[in-house]
């Protein structure tokens, strides 16, 4: 076999490998330095592994050399190809931002074990996205999660711990309903691998265990997934984890619960059982309205920018999910390329308020006072966020608002589109009350100490920046994969 | 009578299902840390009985190629639930590990003693 058969295997392996050597590092800079390199080595293999899927259909990897389905099956396919670009990619960005910044927050005896982690949750996010064995997935979920936990409980503020406990509550419950959803499925149909799976359950059609296992996972993966109301774990756990661990989740984590929604509710269970006849659109429709809202309105009265952010990734996940309730082609289309927008988006403003506090150490809104005066770069940063958050025409965030608009038109749901356009105008609110005291306020802290944050971590936040236009304006990679995927997803339907 | 054989048939799920309600009831109803785990331990292993029980087939062998025996038990859940088992072990020794830093920094581990105190950001 050449190495580009091996690909897909060395994914997952390269950072699970980086892990246990970081892991045996004393010094943080070595361990980081390992980190860097893994990372920087993920978006080329996820690079040519999207273009050999586009080009030559998926691709089928056998661990071991055992066959599926009675192997592990690791199988990319353009949905997978598109979020294992859109984690590696991500996790590039980060690594040379990730070195002065961990140096500022974490002491330096901890900071090999947070690269190892990081690279374990690394692991652990692309292992999800491109394995084909439904057991697989629960075991690359934990590995991602319990890195996660770590790696949040080691914020400075000691409530850091609490929110990482309340998340290990909720996102073990969470994997373990997933876990009961699965066990269901393999005792009706005996198998795991998920294009098996798909198969069979098709010639079973909606018995009473198979949709016993629907509703478990689905409750499992919106845990993970952050969908309103089962979201209270998120806030906290961004608002208190490090700056990098905010950016690096909230740009991946619930992204990749969003992919295994997609992967069961379409493809596993097949859109025929689960959008006609379950009322699982109306349901999906209602609480991602309500999260839309509820999560935005909750942010605007936010003291603390990390956990406003927060709030506004809660409402974001609506977006998403209101386009796989759509399930049409225009509204799926906006969910999937809302994942990859949001990412960018979301990790640029997350990066934007980490230089803050590497500078001011503090993410409350008042010390952001007058601010954009000695960090022009980074505040024109968070404000380009902004924007797209809100969905400016220019912007990757209007991308998602219009594919999602013209999706509801589709259904002839005009309130819809009105709901859109309101719960956009919130986030108008706790935008502009940030920007308009970064930039309009007098300048609160006067020491010479705050300016521009090191090169390393202002440019992979500059090409997030640049990145949420450039997608913006240009939507034919981004828009043009997810419409190929989402083509993929609703085969089943007409 | 049906009804009662059918219940006492599978009583194996009853005891899964007690198991499960129970460990997820001790997690949401409880405020003291350590037993949240406990019930949180309790409602994962109930999972394992879930996989088992399915599994076993009455008067079936381990899978060895044998010509006299031609029913065989189905080993694979036994392995997933190891690798489950060991993802178990690994989220309770996290979780103490967590409520011991918890301990330490806010010198209880009661949520209706932590949740009142409130930090200047």
């Amino acid at each position: 076999m050449t190495l580009e058969q091996q690909l897909p295997a060395l994914q997952v392996i390269l950072p699970l490998f980086g892990a246990l050597i970081c892991a045996l590092m004393r010094r943080g800079s070595l361990a980081w330095g390992i980190a860097l390199g893994v990372s920087f080595a993920m978006p080329v293999i996820s690079g040519v592994l999207l273009a050999e899927v586009l080009s030559n259909g998926p691709i089928s990897y056998h661990l071991g050399g055992w066959a599926p389905p009675w192997g592990i099956e690791y199988r990319v396919d353009t949905l997978g190809a598109y979020l294992l670009m859109l984690i590696s990619a991500i996790g590039a960005l980060i690594m040379p931002y990730a070195r002065a910044s961990v140096a500022r927050e974490i002491s330096a005896d901890k900071q090999a074990w947070f690269y190892t982690m990081y690279l374990l949750c690394l692991t652990g996010l692309l292992g999800i996205a491109i394995t084909g064995d439904a057991f697989n997935i629960f075991v690359f979920l934990e590995v991602s999660s319990l890195s996660t936990y770590v790696l949040i409980a080691m914020g400075k503020d000691r409530r850091a711990l609490l929110s990482a406990y309340q998340y290990l509550i909720m996102g073990t419950i969470g994997a373990t309903f997933y876990v009961i959803g699965i066990g269901l499925l393999y005792s009706v149909t005996g198998t795991l691998n998920l294009v098996d799976l798909t198969a069979r359950i098709s010639e079973i059609g909606p018995s009473r265990p198979v949709l016993a296992a629907l509703a478990f996972l689905e409750v499992g993966i919106s845990l993970k997934l952050a969908l309103f109301p089962l979201h209270v774990w998120l806030p906290n756990a961004y608002a208190y984890a490090p700056s990098v661990v905010t950016a690096f989740l909230a740009a991946t984590a619930t992204k990749v619960a969003v992919y295994l929604y997609l992967r069961f509710l379409f493809s596993v269970f097949g859109v025929s059982v689960v959008f006609k006849g379950l009322p699982v659109p109306e349901i999906l429709l209602a609480l991602s309205i309500a999260a839309m809202f509820g999560a935005s309105l909750v942010a605007v009265f936010q003291d603390n920018i990390k956990r406003m952010l927060a709030y506004s990734s809660v409402a974001q996940i609506g977006y998403i999910t209101l386009g796989i309730g759509l399930a049409n082609k225009m509204g799926l289309t906006g969910g999937v390329v809302h994942l990859i927008n949001h990412a960018m988006m979301k990790g640029a403003l997350f990066m934007a308020i980490g230089a803050v506090v590497y500078r001011v150490g503090s993410a409350r809104l008042e010390d952001f006072a007058g601010i954009g005066r000695r960090m022009p770069l980074t505040m024109a940063v968070f404000t380009l966020g902004g924007l797209s958050i809100i969905g400016t025409p220019g912007t990757v965030g209007f991308v998602s608002k219009w594919y999602l608009a013209v999706g509801a038109l589709d259904k002839g749901w005009w309130w819809l589109m009105f709901l859109l356009v309101a719960s956009s105008l919130v986030s108008v609110v706790y935008i502009g009350r940030v920007v308009e005291v970064i930039w309009f306020r007098p300048l609160l802290h006067t020491g010479t100490t705050v300016r521009e944050v090191p090169l390393a971590m202002l440019v992979p936040m500059l090409l997030l920046a640049t990145a949420t236009i450039y997608f913006g304006i240009d939507t034919t990679l981004t828009a043009g994969i997810a419409g190929r995927a989402v083509d993929m997803l609703l085969a089943g339907l007409s | 009578m049906a009804v009662f054989s059918e219940i006492v048939s599978h009583y194996n799920h009853w005891i899964t299902i007690f198991l499960m309600v129970s460990g997820l009831y001790i997690v949401v109803a409880r405020g003291n840390m350590v037993k949240k785990l406990v019930g949180l331990s309790l409602f994962q292993t109930s999972v394992y009985l879930l996989y088992l029980s399915p599994g076993k087939i009455l008067g079936g062998t381990p899978p060895i190629l044998d010509p006299n025996f031609a029913v065989y038990s189905n080993p694979l859940p036994h392995v997933l639930m190891l690798t489950a088992i060991v993802v178990g072990v690994a989220t309770l020794a996290l979780g103490l590990a967590l409520v011991v830093r918890i301990n330490e920094e806010y010198g209880t581990i009661e949520e209706d003693e932590i949740f009142p105190v409130k930090d200047d950001e």
